[in-house]
């Protein structure tokens, strides 16, 4: 994650960010821009009343200009304090933006034409269909499918990976992104988008906000909102006419103070702050949500299919025991197995010599003296080895080894035939070793669960989602490494169509469902799901299914999504609580305040014990102006989650953010109002 | 404040929670139409009705249907009642020849009993012919009950029922509220009543002579005096009884008399004292029972039941502890109670029934939408005295009104859900059922109706000289009595600060809209809610759904309650009953 420049983005112009969302501040001070949240239009509004009324009072030397002047200065500052958390969050995203759009830089195509012809053209003018060759040290000029050739690319652009990936033609390796740059050997990519609808366009308007719709829940939540503005706007309304009945009416600065203490601005103006940081808090561990109704749904998932490769247990198999035939020693076994795997490049048949060598001491072993021919593996024999010394060692799969020797009439021992049923019963894989035909033992090859995974599963299953785990194991196999790894349930001896029914069962039953695939044969599932995220490494087919795509292509990222969404709700609801039950204080400051003037006795209500009318109401305006501020960083870092289950979090939260929303306030106020007193300014 | 009072209050308190299960059971069973003792006589006039009106009583409705057929039946009632009003000196049963009603004060009459509200703009005894009262207002008092608790049991459905389009029907719900619950729990508490001495009769007025005549001096127009002395005396009758025990079982509250519940002949001793509180109470109380049966989560229900009696019982309290107080004006003189004297506060207050039995009585009415009093509320403690507008802006939901109590709450639920239920990281779900914009979109539509209602209106009265004409008291009580008058209409309450007069055009009519507004404008949204949420796929519980259920749960609903149904209204009651409390403390009285 160091060298990804989406998390560079975030350190390379702090000054500059926040330069630029000072700016923006004032820009978004547009009524045509503010109008889209209620809640602070309704300020601006108030602060441009404010200053009317202080001018033609100042224009007409009556009023009380420097408590006016205040009051309008802090209304202005509540608006602002409010547009600056959202160009905050928003300068995040357009500094990433700022560097994929580097990527994007307008490139040289070469178009293949059907009478095999090439012709140069700019990559703005390739069309989805147009076929291209690309060669070494060139840039691939838009999204597409390798339709011919391999070749190792540079997707650092995209994914802040430097090690280079293979992009090849066929099966689940095929698609390329547009910025990206070949390193080696020459390809062949049929383009799949139009200039302008691009995997980087796309990432770019994301990561910028540009194509940012409000979620379900924030469209909901802006209609609790706007509900509790009107409710508040009436009922400061309606004070006048009472005010006036009582014989205290109220000048129009204490008035919209009040309006402005009450409706919730704090959660109104931090929401979109909220919203896009969550976003963003995703871009940053390298996943793009192609909606914001994506991250949300995360926050909601009930279920998780997991696959079992790569997910739970690590990509490879690794050899952990040798179970020697009768007659055999575990020694001769090892050193067989060893040299039936030294050619063998794949992580399996390294760690059988690495295990040779730890548990036998077998290292070091010279083999050009005997003048080696190493058998590789083939998809026919399904076995590799060695033959040397007029010997011939074979490994392979149990089936494979019987086949092999049964040409010479020979069997397989009873014993190591329950070695290797035990062996594939544990959840582990049984591989045969034979020398000349005779079979020496089993080798073990145990899935490795993953490090902490289980302690994840366990996180998930307090939070209330079930986890599943599919693999094309059989059941014996799957159930050994469930349980293992800790998982509630599985599916074996999966095929993509059963991945598809399990989402579909779990839906019917109204639950919401996540999973991780890449290949094309995943597609249709990843479109079922709710949320389906594609790896950045999968097909063309695969990214356009799901809603989300992991640029490092790590399936384990699922869990930190939910993760993500869950916090990014949490954050939502608590800062909503919290706005809400600040209103008890501010009734507390504004309301003696206003009518002490009148009858002194309502004095009584001002349990803060604030100096005067003016300074009561100022410390309250301050006190919410300033808390904008004050949350702006839990806003864009989220509230810190845990995983606990839905009452204990919601005992926790409410004790945060309910009870201290209560608290909060009254010493904010309070002491404001000591600082305000202390300067004299009211 | 007596360790007496403190018992009876208790006592009624556990009397109600002893009555929630079986009666909440017995509802249950009723509306999904199961097996109950009662069937063998009123199966067959059940069938009877709808073969006579035509209803198809397996059909269901969608919440469009069910409001349609709602606002129908309400409206075609509320007419009839509007005619008979105002052609009652025509009519039968009219032994005192009482006149025919004029139009405003009618049409307000006929709103406020549809409404379930029973304000009464008038003096019952000397208005309202025997006829009007048993075939226009004795007939709403039955029927805005039935129709209250067929809203409820078409809500619970709504939040119960999985992936259905359709909520119940009107018109069953309706007749078994109606023929099941209403009616024989009112011919056996009619009876009760009536042991207890309360009158039922169609016979003429009494006239009975005074054992102390009585002077009364007149002054003239011309200033001259003169004296009068009276030695006789009219004693309204009546079929008291039989409407007595339907005014309160189903929240109605609309007297016989003026006197309402403290006239001897409607409420005559502390056992029909008790009895008229139980039957407030009991249906609104079961109703949480019943939710939490057909949700399937008795827990639940048993924490909406908490939040009511939690809301309940701090209202009593602090009614109870000021009335006991007095008032602190009255300098020198002894308050506290004894052997020989209730003390405290006691005018406006019966003898028979004393501090406590007031106290508890005037929570009750206003904690439930039943209006009913038992003492002058005008003549209460202003700290007492905003117990009962607190109870009635909170939305009528503390318990509240025979099934609009139960509604109500659902959609502080709801928002309480949303509100808190994001911060347990998922998307807010309601027993499974998950609160989306349309949900919140009509759950603030529904509060804000009867709270813009209440400001809206009081705001214009107390500056407008319509509005001030009917006031009897300056200063912050005057306030008071406008915000009391549009909060219990807009409620559906229909208790009063009885010091206002408001028998005028201006409080006749815009009362009515607001009481109008009060209930059909705000259940509609709610039945928007139950046909929408009806319709949901129910997501199954687990470890991370948010809890509705148990301690936790109720303090949070207690809270969005007090903070967004009393927040609002923070402003005007400092200025009315907090001001006129702290005036009082400080020797100065309206």
């Amino acid at each position: 994650m160091t060298s990804n420049p989406q998390a560079k983005g975030t350190s390379f112009g702090d000054r500059k960010i926040l330069r630029n969302a000072i700016r923006d501040s004032f820009a978004k001070l547009d009524p045509r821009l503010m109008v889209r949240n209620p809640v602070m239009f309704v300020v601006e509004v108030g602060a441009v009343i404010t200053l009317v009324v202080l001018v033609s009072n100042l224009v007409e030397h009556h009023g009380d200009f420097r408590f006016g002047l205040q009051i309008t200065l802090w209304l202005w500052f509540t608006v602002l304090f409010a547009n600056f958390a959202e160009a905050m969050a928003e300068g995040r995203g357009k500094a990433q933006a700022e560097t994929l759009r580097k990527a994007r830089a307008e490139t040289e195509a070469r178009k293949l034409h059907d009478d095999g012809t090439t012709e140069l053209l700019p990559s703005s003018k390739l069309r989805a269909g147009d076929v291209v060759v690309v060669a070494a040290c060139e840039f691939i000029p838009g999204d597409g499918e390798v339709i011919e050739g391999v070749a190792s690319v540079d997707e650092s652009a995209i994914t802040g990976e430097s090690a280079p990936v293979i992009r090849e033609s066929g099966g689940d390796r095929s698609a390329v992104t547009g910025g990206t740059r070949v390193l080696s050997d020459e390809i062949k990519v049929r383009i799949t988008s139009n200039p302008g609808e691009t995997f980087l366009d796309r990432m770019i308007s994301l990561v910028e906000g540009a194509s940012r719709q409000k979620t379900p829940n924030e469209i909901a939540l802006n209609i609790l909102l706007a509900g509790l503005t009107i409710i508040f706007l009436l009922a400061v309304v309606t004070l006048q006419p009472f005010a006036i009945y009582s014989g205290a009416p109220q000048s129009i600065f204490a008035l919209i103070s009040l309006l402005v203490c009450l409706i919730p601005t704090t959660i109104g103006g931090l929401l979109s702050a909220i919203g896009i940081a969550g976003m963003d808090r995703l871009i940053q561990r390298n996943v793009i949500a192609m909606s914001g109704r994506a991250v949300e749904a995360a926050g909601d998932v009930d279920v998780l299919l997991l696959d079992k490769t790569g997910t739970i247990t690590l990509g490879n198999r690794e050899a952990t025991a040798f179970h020697a035939a009768p007659g055999v020693t575990d020694a001769d076994l090892a050193s067989a197995a060893q040299l039936a795997s030294f050619a063998d490049e794949t992580p399996e048949g390294r760690s059988i010599v690495v295990l040779a060598k730890e548990k036998y001491g077998l290292r070091g072993r010279e083999l050009a003296p005997h003048n080696p021919i190493f058998i590789p593996f083939s998809a026919q024999t399904r076995m590799s080895g060695v033959d040397m010394d007029g010997r011939e060692i074979r490994k392979g799969a149990p089936e494979a080894i019987k086949r092999y020797i049964a040409e010479k009439g020979q069997r397989v021992p009873e014993e190591v035939q329950e070695h290797v049923d035990r062996v594939a019963k544990s959840g582990g894989t049984p591989l045969l070793v034979a020398a000349n035909f005779r079979v020496y033992g089993t080798i073990e090859l145990t899935d490795i669960v993953k490090g902490g995974i289980r302690e994840r599963f366990d996180h998930l299953r307090a939070m209330g989602i079930r986890t599943m785990m599919i693999t094309g194991d059989n059941p014996l196999t799957a159930a050994a490494i469930a349980r293992q790894a800790g998982v509630d349930d599985f599916l074996a001896e999966a095929k993509p169509e059963d991945k598809m029914a399990l989402i579909r069962h779990e839906q019917a039953k109204g639950k919401l469902v996540a999973m991780t695939g890449d290949g094309t044969n995943d597609a249709p599932a990843l479109a079922q799901a709710d949320v389906g995220v594609a790896m950045n490494t999968g097909t063309q087919a695969a990214k356009e299914a799901g809603n989300m795509v992991d640029l490092d292509s790590n399936p384990t990222k699922l869990i930190e999504i939910v993760e993500i969404g869950k916090q990014l709700l949490i954050t939502r609801g608590s800062l909503t609580t919290f706005s809400v039950a600040n209103d008890v204080a501010k009734y507390f400051a504004i309301i003696p305040a206003m009518f002490a003037g009148t009858f002194p006795l309502l004095g009584l209500l001002n349990v803060m014990k604030l100096r005067t009318p003016e300074s009561a109401i100022l410390s309250a305006v301050i006190f919410n102006a300033l808390i904008i501020i004050g949350l702006i960083p839990l806003a864009l870092r989220g509230v810190r989650y845990r995983p606990l289950g839905a009452a204990a979090l919601l005992r926790r939260n409410m004790f945060i953010y309910g009870l201290g929303g209560v608290v909060a306030p009254f010493l904010g106020i309070k002491l404001i109002d000591i600082l305000v007193s202390w300067l004299r300014l009211a | 404040m007596t360790g007496n009072g403190w018992f009876q209050i208790f006592l009624f308190f556990c009397l109600v929670l002893a009555l929630t299960r079986p009666l909440g059971n017995f509802l249950y069973r009723v509306y999904e139409r199961k097996p109950t003792f009662l069937d063998r006589v009123l199966r067959p006039v059940e069938r009877l009705i709808y073969r006579i009106c035509g209803i198809d009583d397996t059909k269901e409705m969608d919440w469009k249907g069910y409001g349609f057929s709602m606002l129908l039946f309400s409206g075609v009632s509320l007419l009839l009642l509007y005619l008979i009003e105002r052609t009652q000196q025509w009519l039968p049963w009219n032994p005192q020849k009482l006149p025919n009603l004029a139009p405003d004060l009618a049409w307000n009459t006929a709103v406020s009993f549809t409404t379930n509200t029973n304000w009464q703009s008038y003096v019952p005894e000397s208005t309202m012919s025997y006829f009007t009262q048993m075939a226009g207002l004795a007939y709403h008092n039955f029927t805005s009950a039935a129709v209250g608790m067929a809203l409820a049991i078409a809500v619970i459905r709504g939040v119960a029922r999985k992936e259905s389009k359709t909520i119940g029907n009107f018109w069953v719900d309706t007749t078994r509220s109606m023929l099941w619950i209403l009616l024989p729990l009112c011919v056996i508490l009619g009876l009760a009543l009536v042991s207890q001495g309360v009158v039922q009769n169609l016979t003429p007025y009494t006239q009975a002579n005074l054992v102390e005549p009585q002077t009364i001096e007149k002054q003239a127009a011309d200033g001259t005096k003169s004296e009068d002395t009276v030695t006789t005396q009219v004693i309204a009758q009546g079929p008291v009884a039989s409407q007595e025990a339907i005014k309160m079982l189903g929240t109605n509250g609309g007297g016989f008399f003026n006197a309402n519940s403290a006239h001897p002949f409607e409420n005559p001793t502390p056992v029909s004292n008790l009895l008229e509180m139980l039957m407030i109470f009991a249906i609104p109380s079961a109703l949480t029972y019943t939710l939490g049966r057909m949700t399937g989560s008795a827990k639940h229900g048993w924490a909406v039941w908490s939040a009511m009696a939690g809301l309940f019982l701090t209202g009593v309290i602090v009614a109870y502890a000021t009335e006991s107080r007095g008032n602190p004006m009255l300098k020198g003189v002894n308050t506290t109670a004894s052997e020989t004297q209730a003390g405290g506060n006691m005018e406006g207050k019966e003898v028979r029934f004393g501090i406590a039995n007031s106290a508890l009585f005037t929570t009750v009415t206003t904690d439930a939408s039943c209006g009913a009093v038992n003492n002058a509320h005008d003549s209460l403690t202003p700290i007492a005295g905003m117990v009962p507008l607190i109870n009635i802006m909170l939305g009528e939901i503390v318990f509240g009104g025979v099934g609009s109590g139960l509604y109500g709450m659902i959609v502080f639920v709801i928002l309480a859900v949303f509100i808190a239920g994001l911060m347990v990281g998922r998307t807010p779900e309601y027993l499974g059922k998950k609160i989306e914009a349309f949900d919140v979109k009509m759950a603030v539509l529904s509060i804000l109706v009867s709270s813009l209602t209440i400001l809206i209106f009081a705001a214009i009265a107390i500056v407008t000289k319509a509005g001030l004409a009917g006031i009897s008291n300056p200063g912050p009580h005057g306030l008071s009595q406008i915000l009391y008058a549009y909060t219990s209409s807009a409620g559906n309450n229909g208790s009063a600060f009885a010091g206002i007069n408001a028998n005028t055009l201006w409080y006749n009519s815009t009362l009515a809209v607001a009481m109008l507004l009060g209930r059909f404008f705000a259940v509609i949204p709610v039945l928007a809610i139950a046909g929408n949420l009806a319709a949901k796929k129910q997501v199954p519980e687990s470890l991370g759904t948010f809890p509705v259920t148990g301690p936790l749960f109720t303090v949070l609903l207690i809270s969005v309650i007090v903070i967004v149904g009393a927040l609002t209204f923070f402003p005007s009651l400092s200025l009315g009953p907090i001001l006129e409390h702290l005036l009082m403390n400080a020797g100065k009285a309206f």
